[in-house]
């Protein structure tokens, strides 16, 4: 199959490339930028005259649901969602039933995506079995299988000790540990940022030091270890301070931010809109504020969807029963170049974030824009205007804070490894 | 935002919280429920103005007083009335709330009076109810009761009728309290220029005061020159916790005894929404003293209800 691409804009933030050009594409490979090898005769050209051609996202965290939530959703169902999503790799907690924590069950993950050939599917093994906080999974044997990286996904390990042993026995091995920093005792029955919302509403709050407790912990632990550490989904303004400045001290410390937390505040919450009932909780305007910087000047890494499909039976409760969660693979893209317009920055810079940077994040081939590289892209239609809505999204996960918004940015094709795994209707 | 309680053109649908209700509703609710203070006197204690409609008293929490007082007034309306307490055990079989909402439903109900231990539930059941049928929340977790809020603001307003010149303090359990978030909403509302809040800081929200409130921790300090002091329930479980080290510390630092209440205005009245605990946060001296309008809340209780019943079912689309 070779396909070329025609007239669109390339955007590569890696390599600082924002122009016009064509794109050749043969055995999955990226063969030719600009111009293509001598005698390439196209199977299939796509015209992308007014399309931005960009790397296909890297999405830091989804949740597919299998095993074990075949309800909520399923592994074909969210790989769907992916690709129309223009994301082509992503990474999946370990909070699957049974957990990510042995290497057949990673083994059996990676071959159903396989077959399914739609994006590339990297599993994050648990640290511990059963994410119990107890024992240590058998974290050389995971990664054999295919486990990119190690997490808790939101179970916290209680138990320094172990937390602390953890990270020993990561850094043996140069693995990285992704952990959700939330202090679980301050955190304990809280459904809300502990502000001026939940106290009104009467909801019970989550302080923003449950994150920085945390933080502070895992921190002075690899600092001691010498792990490597991914820090999931900051929410508050001093949690992005307090790893500027351990960058800044030279740690070996990444972290990310969901797109929801970018756009959205505790008053989003409105009359208790169970939409908004996310993990962690929406925060208050300065935090809002305090992640977009954060992402701007590169102390938040990357910047995920946090896709978490629930169905409507978990989620038509009262706020504090309600599941946490929302649906995002979908609205990823729009969302991020709506926060890019809103910040006013460029728009390779914010791709960057949920693409090259999450691709080293994850230590992978992919994000880029290269000549011999695989063929993972998609095509973007930046002006076309959707509503969000249950029919518009290929995820079985309905529920989002932007249900009924009206977003720019509409997916119009996704390849992966150079074949064409999804086309807009 | 769209207030989920008020229909299109500005009246009362739901009522689910004091919490942005316009003044002049409020008014006419208080103003309803002083129309209905005369019914319980007369010898036959009934309207019929609500003839031939069923309300469901829904209980998700158990509640005998609360129940009753829903169910007395209804009954005064001519109502028909049906008391269900939905416990956890019928939960767990798998019902959710909305299941359990639809097939009261189907059966023909017009109002529900619901409670429920968790915040929102009376919202969640009002955005999904048919537009003829009426909610009433009757407690929602931490977040409202606003029946209770308004029948202490209607007492308020029989012994201190001029709003506009009044100090209240409100003691205790603010934290925990549906109570205490519907009546600051309500009198501030309706125009009181100083509502303060008592405790210690383990018993209020974070940023309590964006509420309008003043904040005391000191009892003597926040009780000087008060017209109305509103002492708050502390339910027993509070001790177990963190949250405060005995019952004994608790009434020696908040308990309202007739040595504290002498701080206030000579003519402040003492409410408590009940039920007591005597010895914990108030003083059976002050508790049955000549300041205490705690039974006449009772009894208000039951007007201000036939008021919000009236009004919504003379609402319905």
């Amino acid at each position: 199959m070779k396909i070329l691409i025609k007239n669109g804009r390339l955007i590569d933030p890696k390599h600082h490339l924002d122009a016009t050009q064509d794109i050749y594409i043969a055995a999955g490979k990226i063969v030719g930028i600009g111009s293509g090898p001598a005698g390439f005769e196209p199977t299939q050209t796509l015209d992308a005259t007014g399309l931005l051609v960009v790397p296909g996202l890297v999405d830091l965290s989804a949740r597919l649901r299998e095993p074990g939530f075949e309800h909520k959703a399923t592994l074909e169902s969210e790989m769907l969602a992916a690709v129309a999503g223009g994301v082509t790799s992503l990474a999946c907690p370990p909070d699957t039933d049974p957990v990510l924590d042995e290497p057949g069950l990673v083994e059996m993950l990676k071959h159903k995506a396989k077959q399914l050939h739609l994006a590339h599917v990297y599993p994050l093994g648990a640290i511990t079995r059963q994410l119990q906080g107890k024992q240590l999974t058998e974290m050389s044997e995971l990664t054999e299988a295919g486990c990119v990286g190690f997490s808790q996904a939101d179970v916290a390990i209680t138990d320094t000790q172990v937390l602390w042993r953890a990270m020993q026995y990561a850094a043996t091995f140069g693995y990285t540990i992704w952990l959700r920093p939330e202090e679980p005792y301050l955190a304990s029955g809280g459904t809300a940022h502990d502000g001026e919302v939940a106290s009104r509403l009467g909801l019970k709050g989550i302080p923003a030091a449950a994150e920085t407790l945390a933080i502070a912990s895992i921190l002075t632990i690899a600092r001691e270890t010498g792990a490597s550490v991914h820090l999931c989904r900051l929410s508050t303004a001093e949690g992005v301070a307090m790893v500027r400045a351990a960058k800044q001290q030279g740690l070996p410390v990444t972290c990310d931010v969901s797109i929801n937390h970018l756009h959205l505040t505790e008053h989003d919450i409105g009359f208790f809109d169970p939409n908004c009932h996310l993990r962690p909780p929406l925060r208050g305007q300065r935090d809002r504020d305090a992640l977009s910087q954060g992402v701007i000047d590169g102390t938040i890494d990357a910047i995920c969807s946090d896709h978490t499909p629930v169905d409507d039976d978990a989620k038509l409760q009262p706020f504090g029963e309600a599941e946490a969660g929302a649906t995002g693979l979908e609205l990823l893209l729009p969302l991020v170049c709506k926060w890019a317009d809103a910040q006013k920055i460029p728009l390779t810079q914010a791709l960057a974030a949920v693409t090259s940077k999450a691709a080293a994040i994850l230590a992978i081939p992919a994000g880029d824009l290269l000549l011999h590289a695989d063929a993972d892209l998609c095509l973007l239609d930046p002006h076309e205007e959707w509503k969000v809505q249950a029919n518009a999204l290929q995820s079985q996960g309905k529920n989002t804070p932007f249900l009924g918004m009206h977003l720019r940015g509409k997916v119009r094709y996704t390849l992966v490894s150079g074949q064409l795994v999804y086309q807009a209707a | 935002m769209l207030n989920p309680q008020l229909t299109p053109d500005g009246k009362l649908r739901h009522l689910l919280s004091t919490e942005g209700l316009p003044r002049a509703i409020l008014n006419q609710i208080l103003d309803t429920a002083e129309s209905f203070v005369g019914v319980a006197e007369r010898e036959v204690k009934k309207v019929p103005l609500l003839r031939g409609k069923t309300v469901c008293n829904i209980f998700f929490e158990n509640s005998t007083r609360t129940r009753t007082t829903f169910e007395i007034a209804a009954k005064r309306l001519s109502a028909d009335v049906i008391n269900l307490n939905v416990n956890t055990s019928s939960q767990s079989k798998g019902e959710t709330i909305l299941d359990t909402i639809d097939n009261l439903t189907a059966m023909h109900a017009d109002m529900f009076v619901i409670r429920h231990a968790q915040s929102g539930a009376a919202h969640l059941i009002a955005q999904h109810v048919a537009p003829h049928i009426h909610v009433i929340n009757a407690g929602d977790g931490r977040h409202a009761h606003p029946t209770q809020g308004l029948l202490d603001v209607f007492t308020i307003r029989r012994y201190k009728p001029d709003m506009h010149n009044l100090r209240v303090a409100l003691v205790g359990d603010v934290l925990h309290s549906r109570v205490a978030r519907s009546e600051i909403h309500a009198l501030t509302t309706l125009g009181v220029p100083e509502v303060r809040v008592i405790a210690p800081k383990t018993l209020l929200p974070q940023h309590v005061e964006k509420l309008g409130v003043q904040v005391y921790h000191d009892m003597r300090e926040g009780l000087k020159d008060v017209d109305v002091i509103m002492m708050l329930r502390l339910q027993n479980e509070r001790m177990s916790g963190a949250l405060l080290p005995s019952a004994q510390e608790y009434f020696k630092c908040y308990g309202l005894t007739p040595e504290k209440l002498a701080l206030a205005k000579p003519d402040a009245i003492v409410m408590h929404p009940g039920p007591m605990n005597r010895g914990v946060e108030i003083d059976s001296a002050v508790a049955d003293g000549k300041q205490s309008v705690i039974l006449p809340q009772v009894t208000y209780g039951i007007a201000v209800r036939m008021a919000v019943m009236s009004m919504l079912a003379g609402n319905s689309a």
